[in-house]
């Protein structure tokens, strides 16, 4: 029997393959963890125009690609900088169509779930009381009243969301995209299932005879992968649990350097477009800076034994 | 902003931001399960377990469940020090699924603007005349709609407490009482508490916001003239406790630098 081929790719070719323009992209899964910062880098270097973003939050990643021309519409809960405030591309886009117009269809964190969670089970949609009486549910088509079939009530009917692909940062996977993740899970598990392709992005890739060993910690099983990339800091700024931390103060300096046109671009030339990759961000970002977040104390879980 | 001498707090050394997140705090009763929002509200659940309340759960919405209080200070609810030794750290699905069956006593959230209903807008803000767009709901509405009480934290500015939200992110009494029941939101929601940087407002029967005390120092015509509306006052209005030494402990243990409260 040989072995299953690998989907080892490169960040390049992954997004090269798989995200053309147009794209439905689901990022930021998992909230401010693990935000595929690298990923969406690259979706800016390669020119994609006229894509969807899906998530509910993403912090600065969504302002960057609106900024960057890349979007042209939003369906999330939340666009911003989660900790230092507005995001100054997301309003420059929907106030003054610059650099192009954006269109936003809001949601709630929960509903973005349902949305996703509806398309991972192959449903239409899912019902909540979540919306009621909100001008969410007045402006978003994709929300919709209807009354209970069963009683009395009136509730929600999120229509189930298909992104076309998922871009999902894991802390480890094996060469067919089986993938540890851990820490909080935001939407990531629905969302992976919900796409119709996976992109991987693993800080570390292991032997499947590590994956395998902790079958639980598998949230994205490798058959619903399509490529896999191994991007080590992929997700700075944003953390990885047990690999590295938040890096606030870039939040709060990209907060700062992209308050005006002039500052956003020149931010995007010194840390996307004048770059060719992740491994020369780090180095930009500097070794120093590097290993101020790195993990200083260890904690690991105790093994679970799968023994018979 | 245009905010009154504050002596007792200058006295004392404490900000506005400090106080009121203290009185935030204190919304929390012990062993409430607690639905924990984005920025300030990090901070004042973090606060609460540390004095009075050390038996609270926190829920956040990106799937960490927590018991004990997080060792450091917390910019957002994924930062490393939330996740470490948390009691569970799951889906949006497993939170938000505990909130929508009722078992969440109160949920704290920020806000751009809120009205005499208490309903929120943190999707479009207006700034000297000009409409500017803003982050959006986050878990804000799930939250409004589904929360047992629901305690709102935001800086007292006229053009922050507005007659009428010009939109309504997240629901509270909508156009006063009932309104919440005929929209189909769950029985027994809704708002409880605005905790600002002047006072306390509650709710009356009929759904509409009313000063409930107002902070140390701040008098209550400057409450007025800063509130878009005419905001009435409780018959029983008293000062907000002042933050005590222990909330103060707190807080500068868990913010030392006071990135949280500065300015505020």
């Amino acid at each position: 029997m040989s072995a299953p081929a690998s989907k080892l790719v490169s960040m390049h070719e992954a997004i090269a393959e798989h995200v053309p323009s147009g794209a439905m992209v689901l990022l930021g899964a998992q909230l401010e963890q693990m935000i595929p910062f690298a990923a969406g880098h690259e979706l800016i270097r390669q020119s994609r125009r006229e894509l969807t973003l899906v998530g509910p939050i993403s912090d600065i990643l969504f302002d960057q690609l609106i900024g960057a021309g890349c979007a042209a519409r939003v369906m999330a809960a939340w666009v911003g900088n989660v900790s230092a405030g507005l995001g100054y591309c997301f309003r420059r886009a929907v106030e003054q169509n610059i650099p192009r117009p954006v269109q936003t269809v809001d949601y709630s964190n929960f509903t973005v779930a349902l949305a996703l969670h509806a398309g991972a089970l192959g449903v239409p949609f899912m019902p909540t009381y979540s919306t009621l009486g909100s001008d969410l549910l007045k402006k978003n088509g994709n929300l919709r009243e209807f009354p209970s079939p069963v009683n009395e009530e009136k509730l929600i009917a999120v229509r189930a969301l298909r992104p076309d692909v998922a871009i999902i940062h894991a802390q480890r996977a094996d060469p067919q995209g089986n993938a540890h993740l851990w820490g909080n899970l935001g939407v990531a598990v629905d969302g992976a299932r919900a796409s119709r392709k996976v992109i991987v992005i693993a800080e570390e890739i292991v032997a499947p005879e590590i994956i395998a060993s902790d079958p639980n910690r598998t949230l994205i099983p490798g058959f619903l992968v399509s490529a896999v990339v191994h991007e080590p800091w992929g997700a700075h700024p944003s953390p990885v649990q047990g690999y590295y931390g938040r890096d606030h103060a870039f939040f709060t300096q990209y907060h700062e350097q992209s308050r005006t046109l002039a500052d956003f671009e020149s931010w995007l030339q010194r840390w996307v477009n004048g770059l060719p990759d992740r491994r020369a961000y780090m180095d930009q970002l500097g070794a120093c800076r590097s290993e101020a977040l790195g993990v200083k104390e260890h904690a690991y879980s105790a093994p679970a034994d799968f023994g018979f | 902003m245009s905010l009154p001498a504050q002596p007792e707090a200058l006295a004392r050394g404490y900000s506005l931001g400090e106080q009121m997140v203290a009185a935030a705090a204190r919304e929390v009763r012990d062993a409430e399960l607690v639905f924990v929002g984005m920025r300030l509200p990090l901070l004042a659940f973090l606060v609460a377990k540390r004095t009075h309340a050390p038996r609270a759960i926190g829920l956040y919405e990106n799937g960490v469940i927590r018991e004990t209080p997080a060792p450091q200070m917390l910019y957002t609810m994924a930062d490393p020090p939330n996740l470490l030794r948390a009691t569970e750290c799951g889906q949006m699905l497993d939170v938000m699924g505990l909130l929508q069956q009722g078992r969440v006593d109160v949920g704290f959230l920020g806000a751009a603007e809120i009205d005499r209903f208490g309903n929120l807008n943190t999707t479009w803000g207006h700034r000297g005349g000009k409409t500017i767009r803003l982050p959006g709901s986050g878990g804000a509405c799930d939250i409004a709609c589904l929360a047992r009480r629901t305690v709102v934290l935001l800086e007292h500015e006229r053009a922050r407490l507005v007659e009428r939200v010009s939109y309504m992110t997240s629901p509270g009494h909508g156009s006063g009482n009932g309104w919440r029941r005929a929209q189909g939101l769950p029985a027994r929601t809704g708002p409880s508490a605005i905790i600002t940087t002047m006072g306390v407002l509650r709710f009356t029967p009929d759904g509409e916001a009313c000063l409930a005390s107002v902070h140390p120092g701040v008098r209550v015509e400057d409450v007025l003239s800063q509130t878009g509306w005419s905001l009435r006052i409780a018959e029983n209005l008293g000062e907000t406790p002042a933050p005590s030494d222990a909330e103060l402990a707190a807080l500068r243990a868990l913010d030392p630098d006071r990135f949280w409260t500065r300015q505020r």
